[in-house]
């Protein structure tokens, strides 16, 4: 009811249709700003309250998603107070964003001189991504 | 952990037919569970047996450990229950709220005035000239107000349009988050599902289907695909809920008992929609190690 007491760092959304279960989408969120920068040390997340009323989301799955954060190091709870970030994650830096591109820019030459368009490139890295992280795991 | 809600071979019947039949559940405390199934499954006799405004025929069910026949003071002072037909009254929201004082001992007033005006409903109005939005507003404050462990809600949200129902929708998480009570509430409506409930009860026929922590329900299912074939093999060792069938290709709903080593399936995640609706398609299965096998020709995909 009282969203405004406590300024918000980021808006959580939520895609129903993705097929990704909510807590999951909302971990990958505080992922995401993690690595934009969006978020820093110190921050703190969205409390549970500040979530549910805004998304109309069960709060044991916000706090699901704050567990699993917190298992990752990534944030940490204080009783009573919130849940805060204790570390960044850091992204690739700019240099290695520009050789990556740069490799990625040429297989996207080769994939196409072999006949694959925008279509059949997506699938084909979504497949590759997919058994790529399955290894990953496994 | 005592269960918030506990069921027993729980039945009812009238006359012939059975509105319940063998009903075993455990609803843990602090979960939102979600009793889902199409209409006359028994989602209501449930619910009416939960609170005691009906005897169950055989078995038991339990409200924190109390029988909510055996000791229906204990168990009503703890259970919030909104039924499906909101009973409205030509009483003021005012006089509603002093009709609750008097009647709950641990009422809290000053609750049910901050979620009615913080989602303005005024007070002085009689609550046969609100609308619909509101009247279920209206009712939720005074569950609440009640200060209930457990709230069970029938068809909360069927009636209310979708801007409504999602400040319904809010207004109940707000207060779980708040309290950490139990809401049980039955519902047709599958896309709130997946946002609001983190336990799921699947009824059809009178009978539980699949109950469940609703993560670990959507994981272990899992939809397959590969060359046409009876599912026999893949159904000894995990439970065939839906079999679809062409002349080249079989697609299975599995609930799995572990990993799926046949490398001639295609293993792929399902949404929680995928589930319930899987399940409600095949009435039959209880997620049963046989195949259940449905023609071409009522696959809807």
């Amino acid at each position: 009811m009282d969203i405004a007491q406590v300024p918000q760092t980021i808006i959580f959304y939520l895609e129903p249709r993705s097929g990704v279960a909510p807590y999951i989408q909302l971990v990958r969120q505080v992922q995401h700003a993690l690595r934009l920068g969006m978020l820093r040390t110190g921050d703190q997340l969205p409390t549970v309250r500040q979530v549910v009323s805004h998304l109309a989301i069960n709060p044991n799955t916000v706090l699901k998603a704050y567990r699993e954060l917190e298992r990752e190091g990534l944030v940490a709870s204080r009783p009573g107070q919130g849940t805060f970030v204790l570390r960044a994650l850091a992204g690739p830096t700019a240099a290695d964003q520009r050789a990556l591109r740069a490799k990625l820019d040429g297989w996207l030459d080769e994939a196409r001189g072999a006949g694959m368009d925008s279509q059949a490139i997506e699938a084909f890295i979504a497949v590759c991504l997919r058994s790529h992280s399955r290894e990953e795991i496994a | 952990m005592i269960s918030a809600l506990q069921a027993q071979r729980l039945s009812k019947r009238y006359g012939h037919a059975w509105a319940l039949r063998d009903c075993t559940l455990n609803i843990p405390p602090g979960r939102v569970a979600a009793l889902v199934g199409p209409n006359g499954a028994g989602k209501t006799t449930l619910l009416h047996l939960a609170v005691g405004l009906i005897a169950p025929t055989a078995g038991d069910v339990e409200v924190f450990g109390w029988s909510p026949r055996r000791q229906p003071t204990v168990v009503l002072a703890r259970v919030g229950f909104l039924a499906q037909d909101r009973p409205l009254y030509r009483f003021t929201v005012e006089e509603m709220l002093a009709l609750g004082r008097r009647l709950n001992p641990r009422w809290d007033d000053a609750l049910a005035r901050r979620r009615l005006s913080a989602v303005g409903v005024p007070l002085r109005r009689r609550t046969d000239k609100l609308s619909g939005g509101q009247q279920a507003q209206v009712a939720l404050a005074l569950a609440l107000a009640k200060r209930p462990e457990l709230l069970l809600l029938d068809e909360p949200a069927a009636s209310l349009d979708p801007l409504a129902r999602r400040e319904f929708m809010e207004g109940l998480m707000e207060a779980v988050a708040e309290d950490g009570l139990t809401v049980v509430f039955s519902s047709h409506v599958l896309a709130d599902l997946e946002r609001v409930c983190d336990y799921l009860v699947i009824l059809s026929a009178a009978h539980v289907q699949l109950a469940g922590d609703t993560d670990e329900m959507v994981a272990r299912h899992k939809r397959l695909t590969g060359p046409r074939c009876d599912g026999e093999s893949i159904g000894r060792v995990h439970s065939v809920v839906q079999a679809l069938h062409t002349d080249r290709q079989t697609t299975l709903l599995v609930r799995t008992n572990g990993h799926i080593y046949d490398p001639s399936w295609t293993v792929s995640d399902v949404l929680l929609e995928d589930v319930v609706l899987g399940y409600l398609r095949a009435p039959g299965v209880h997620a049963l190690p046989k195949p259940q096998v449905v023609s071409d020709s009522e696959w809807v995909p």
